[in-house]
């Protein structure tokens, strides 16, 4: 039997001034996230994000400047807009992050190990996968959304992440749509978007990574995802496993066409 | 290093850091008030006359109180401070700007409220103080994450 | 220990001048605790001030109640394109930071 955990949920069969406040309610905390969207601190991980792409590393002793995010080596602008897409060099879909793992892994000689050692960071101390997210996230502001979908890998990445997005599993037998897969559905004050439609996804596809200031940090979408799984209590997935690309492709595929308007500043 | 050049650079230390200390002034006493009548009482806050011309723009509700953006602006003639003050924060008083010539009597601050509260602001102009106010709802967000 | 980032922006707009100023600083409460349980201890920015061309415009005194990495906008009068603008604060540690910019 189907368990399905919320929180105080408005009940089916509520009355119209019971509806009317709920309505208002989802307007002002929309007025509160407008309002914490103007001056984020994700700007300063923007700045340590710039020093740490400049910073040469590893046993190679290079920077990452000549990394290549899909535009050419070394190419920010519009790098993240474009992405996850395919890389032939690692004959793969990849997200930011994996792409980024790759580069240090390959250009800077780094070991996986040690390059994924820390790749979700602390309030005092984010990690460097969170601020190289904001650099290079910043640079794709105010370009459309662009994600891969013509090469054959790209169009199997994307119907992965779409088959992902409904299959479940776990101890609690959730997949995302569990949460993720109804209108006006809410865990306690947050609305939670059906990602599998555009109008929809793109409202979150254009404002992540993200600072979160319930906590203080820079979140990234690896992160998110894998949260995600933590709080459907099935095993974290592998950092820039392909699941985690394939589904992040998926969401970004179908907010396609969105401005990028992050790193965004959430609650 | 040997404990002469120990004792000079703590003393070199001490001497920059006390006069830096001592030109900036912040009112212990008023920070450390458990009530805003007492924050307001130490800072020589008498009666303050409710103003329409002293306006605070904050969010009706906040979805995490460990941010709640507060802007606010005063076009009462001859402002020279603003004060902001949370009534239910376990220490009520929460800032005091001083406005010189050259700065509008402005500020926009992103402050922590323990819960639903009261934001309370105060204007002194030509020495009387001027109040507005404005309740925040404060809702911890859902998915602990 | 050495001070975070710190990033201002100064516009200029309509008869006024719009500082944004972003500072790194856990502004602790004193009332939070760590992962082992244990208190961390108070650690905050007290004063802030604003200049315009070496001239203090604005003084502020804050309390630990104000946000982690805090962000303030302040509107200076008038003001002029090359503007001189530098904000600077000053902890509970005794530790300071600061940045400049140029009203654009």
């Amino acid at each position: 039997m189907r368990r399905i955990v919320f929180g105080a949920a408005l009940a089916v069969g509520c009355t119209a001034a019971c509806a009317a406040q709920a309505q208002d309610s989802a307007k002002e905390i929309q007025r509160y996230r407008q309002m914490i969207a103007e001056g984020s601190p994700a700007e300063l991980f923007e700045l340590e994000g710039e020093a740490l792409w400049k910073k040469t590393q590893g046993p190679k002793n290079v920077s990452l400047e000549k990394c290549d995010l899909g535009r050419g080596p070394g190419v920010l602008k519009g790098a993240y807009a474009r992405l996850p897409r395919y890389f032939k060099d690692a004959d793969r879909v990849m997200d930011l992050e994996t792409r980024l793992l790759y580069c240090m892994t390959t250009l800077q000689g780094r070991s996986r190990e040690e390059a994924t050692k820390r790749v979700f960071g602390t309030a005092d101390r984010p990690s460097e996968m969170e601020s190289l997210s904001a650099y290079i996230a910043a640079q794709s502001r105010g370009m459309k959304l662009d994600p891969g979908m013509s090469q054959p890998k790209e169009k199997e990445s994307y119907a992965l992440g779409r088959a992902l997005y409904f299959h479940r599993a776990g101890s609690w037998d959730f997949s995302c749509a569990s949460c993720h897969g109804e209108e006006g559905k809410r865990i306690r004050m947050q609305d939670l978007p059906v990602l599998y439609k555009p109008q929809a996804a793109r409202p979150v596809v254009a404002t992540w990574p993200a600072y979160r200031v319930s906590n203080s940090q820079f979140k990234t979408m690896q992160w998110r995802l894998n949260d995600c799984y933590r709080q459907m209590r099935t095993p974290e997935p592998n950092f820039g496993s392909e699941t985690t690309v394939a589904l992040i492709h998926f969401m970004t595929v179908t907010a396609r066409g969105e401005t990028y308007r992050g790193p965004g500043n959430k609650r | 290093m040997n404990t002469l050049r120990r004792a000079l650079v703590a003393a070199l230390v001490i001497g920059i850091v006390k006069p830096l200390a001592a030109l900036a002034a912040w009112n212990k006493e008023a920070f450390g008030a458990k009530t805003a009548g007492d924050a307001l009482e130490s800072l020589g806050v008498g009666n303050a006359a409710p103003s329409k011309d002293l306006t605070i723009d904050a969010p009706q509700i906040a979805e995490n109180g460990a941010v709640v953006p507060i802007e606010i602006s005063s076009a009462i003639a001859g402002t020279t401070a603003l004060i902001v003050v949370i009534d239910k924060n376990p220490f009520p008083l929460i800032a005091r700007f001083d406005f010189k010539e050259g700065a509008l009597p402005f500020v926009k601050v992103n402050v922590k409220m323990g819960e639903t509260s009261d934001v309370r602001v105060l204007a002194e102009a030509g020495g009387k103080h001027y109040v507005a106010t404005k309740e925040v709802k404060v809702t911890i967000g859902g998915c602990g994450g | 220990m050495a001070a975070g980032p710190m990033k201002m922006r100064a516009t200029l707009g309509q008869g006024f001048t719009d500082v944004r100023v972003l500072m790194t600083h856990p502004m602790e409460t004193g009332q939070r605790k760590d992962s082992d349980g244990k208190l961390v201890p108070l650690h905050f920015i007290q004063n802030l001030t604003v200049k315009v061309n070496g001239k203090p415009v604005v003084e502020a005194q804050i309390s630990q109640a104000v946000s982690r990495n805090p962000v303030f906008s302040f509107r200076l009068k008038g003001g002029a394109k090359g503007d001189k603008i530098e904000v600077s604060w000053l902890d509970n540690h005794g530790d300071t930071n600061s940045t400049e910019a140029a009203v654009a």
